[in-house]
């Protein structure tokens, strides 16, 4: 009698562990888009080609792939250039995830944390970008495109600020 | 709890001020010049230490230094003495996967914290080591290293500065007690009670403390005028100085300036016993070490790779 209930307890315990595991990986693509941070430095959103209607109204997409010279010809693609095409990415004045998915443009982290998850998982705890405001109250986030460039998200170098001076060459004024 | 903060081995309960009073008239006047001892230079003299005066002691005394102040400085300064939040130790988090050692947060530590132009003091000292190389051995660091770009390919960089040890040695060196651990985890330094003898930067096993070798020089227009006492007001020839996670900022709730400055978001700040805080989040997830671990400084300053490699 005893070791049968201990037999039914332990079925249920893995009836219950199965569910919940179930249900957890069923909602990854909606988790996404929760606990993000929600206030961001202002912004620094592209203007002159967005929204990207001002000129497609009037000119149809060529969406064959191609190298690109009569528009956008200034935009050079350094990100997995060889797997990607604009439209990977770009769809009419949305940004497109790989299911399709259309999201807007002030959401880009929606898009890079599909490739970049732990990189996304880091930023919203704070730990990836930077953050200013108040490290005990309001926290200023950056979203991804203020800090990288989309289509060259590798940060160039910089000019260093000078180095410090040797002990032999630190002017002494005694006074 | 006693603010006292000496044992009288006698037991004699005699007021510090009182015994001052009575007996520095006699050795204190051969200290002080006769003809220049007013009223101000004793009042310097006869100084209770920061951490037993009363709030009214210490607005006193502030009066008194920004008057100076303004007048050595020809600028009109002023100094808080904002105390330590309760429930709050600080910790500071550097990326070493992030830092490309542009030393933009040497730059605004000097400014922020008025430290000297000439002779020069900086407060962060950036380490330049070859990557796969034997890199804990700081002594065979590059810190003068002068590119035209960072990073560069082969290198990686590493910041110094005050690491705000739990178990100060310098604390423990400094023989007039001008140099202690606050209720916040910050290691400050009271320039006017500091005499300039240096132990404290011998004891200091990360070279984090600075010495006015001069009168620090400043030009008036980058003169900081936001200070705390405890902090970036502008110091004397001959007192030592450090990184104070910028006292002045942080205990109003604002980053450190060198936060604040740097470029790639490696450094990250912030409340040690708050669970959801970023410094909480990436000691519990990500590698992190201290330097020197194994000399029981207990370090608040944590070094981490946000990154895999």
């Amino acid at each position: 009698m005893k070791g049968k209930f201990i037999s039914v307890a332990i079925a249920g315990l893995f009836i219950l562990s199965v569910s919940f595991t179930a249900g957890s990986a069923e909602h990854t693509q909606n988790d996404e888009k929760k606990d993000v941070p929600e206030i961001f430095f202002p912004g620094t959103l592209s203007s002159e080609n967005f929204p990207c209607s001002k000129c497609h109204r009037f000119r149809p997409t060529d969406r064959k792939q191609r190298d690109l010279k009569l528009a956008h010809a200034d935009i050079v693609l350094k990100h997995a250039e060889k797997q990607r095409w604009c439209l990977d990415c770009h769809d009419g004045d949305k940004l497109r995830l790989p299911n399709g998915e259309l999201i807007d443009y002030d959401k880009p982290y929606i898009l890079c944390g599909q490739c970049h998850g732990t990189v996304f998982r880091d930023w919203k705890a704070g730990i990836h970008g930077k953050t200013t405001g108040m490290w005990n109250g309001v926290k200023v986030y950056r979203i991804c495109v203020n800090c990288h460039d989309p289509h060259q998200p590798k940060f160039k170098q910089i000019a260093p600020e000078k180095q410090p001076l040797r002990p032999t060459e630190i002017k002494l004024n005694l006074r | 709890m006693s603010k006292k903060i000496r044992n009288n081995p006698l037991g004699i309960n005699l007021n510090r001020r009182t015994l001052l009073k009575g007996a520095a008239a006699g050795i204190a006047a051969s200290a002080l010049p006769f003809d220049k001892a007013d009223a101000v230079d004793w009042d310097a003299f006869l100084q209770k230490h920061f951490t037993e005066l009363t709030d009214e002691e210490i607005r006193n005394v502030i009066e008194r230094l920004e008057k100076e102040a303004s007048v050595e400085w020809k600028k009109e300064i002023h100094i808080g003495a904002t105390k330590a939040l309760p429930g709050v130790k600080f910790g500071y988090g550097l990326d070493l996967s992030r830092c490309i050692g542009c030393r933009k947060c040497v730059a605004a530590c000097v400014k922020e914290n008025n430290q000297s132009r000439t002779p020069q003091v900086q407060w962060i000292t950036v380490l330049r080591f070859k990557k796969g190389e034997k890199w804990i051995d700081l002594e065979n660091s590059e810190k003068y290293y002068n590119p035209e770009l960072v990073p560069e390919p082969d290198y990686f960089y590493l910041p110094v500065q005050c690491q705000q040890c739990e178990n100060p040695p310098c604390v423990k060196a400094c023989p007039t007690q001008a140099t202690w651990k606050e209720p916040d985890g910050i290691v400050v330094i009271d320039y006017n009670w500091c005499i300039g003898c240096r132990y404290c930067m011998t004891a200091c096993p990360y070279g984090a403390r600075r010495f006015n070798w001069a009168r620090p020089e400043i030009p008036v227009n980058e003169l900081n005028p936001e200070t705390h006492y405890l902090g970036n007001r502008p110091r004397y020839k001959g007192v030592v100085e450090k990184c104070t996670f910028c006292v002045q900022r942080t205990r109003s709730g604002r980053f450190p300036a060198c936060v604040e400055a740097c470029p790639v978001g490696a450094r990250k700040f912030g409340n040690l016993l708050d669970p959801k805080s970023e410094i909480r989040y990436l000691i519990g997830n990500k590698r992190v070490f201290r330097l020197r671990e194994d000399i029981n400084t207990e370090p608040k300053f944590y070094y981490f790779f946000a990154y895999g490699r």
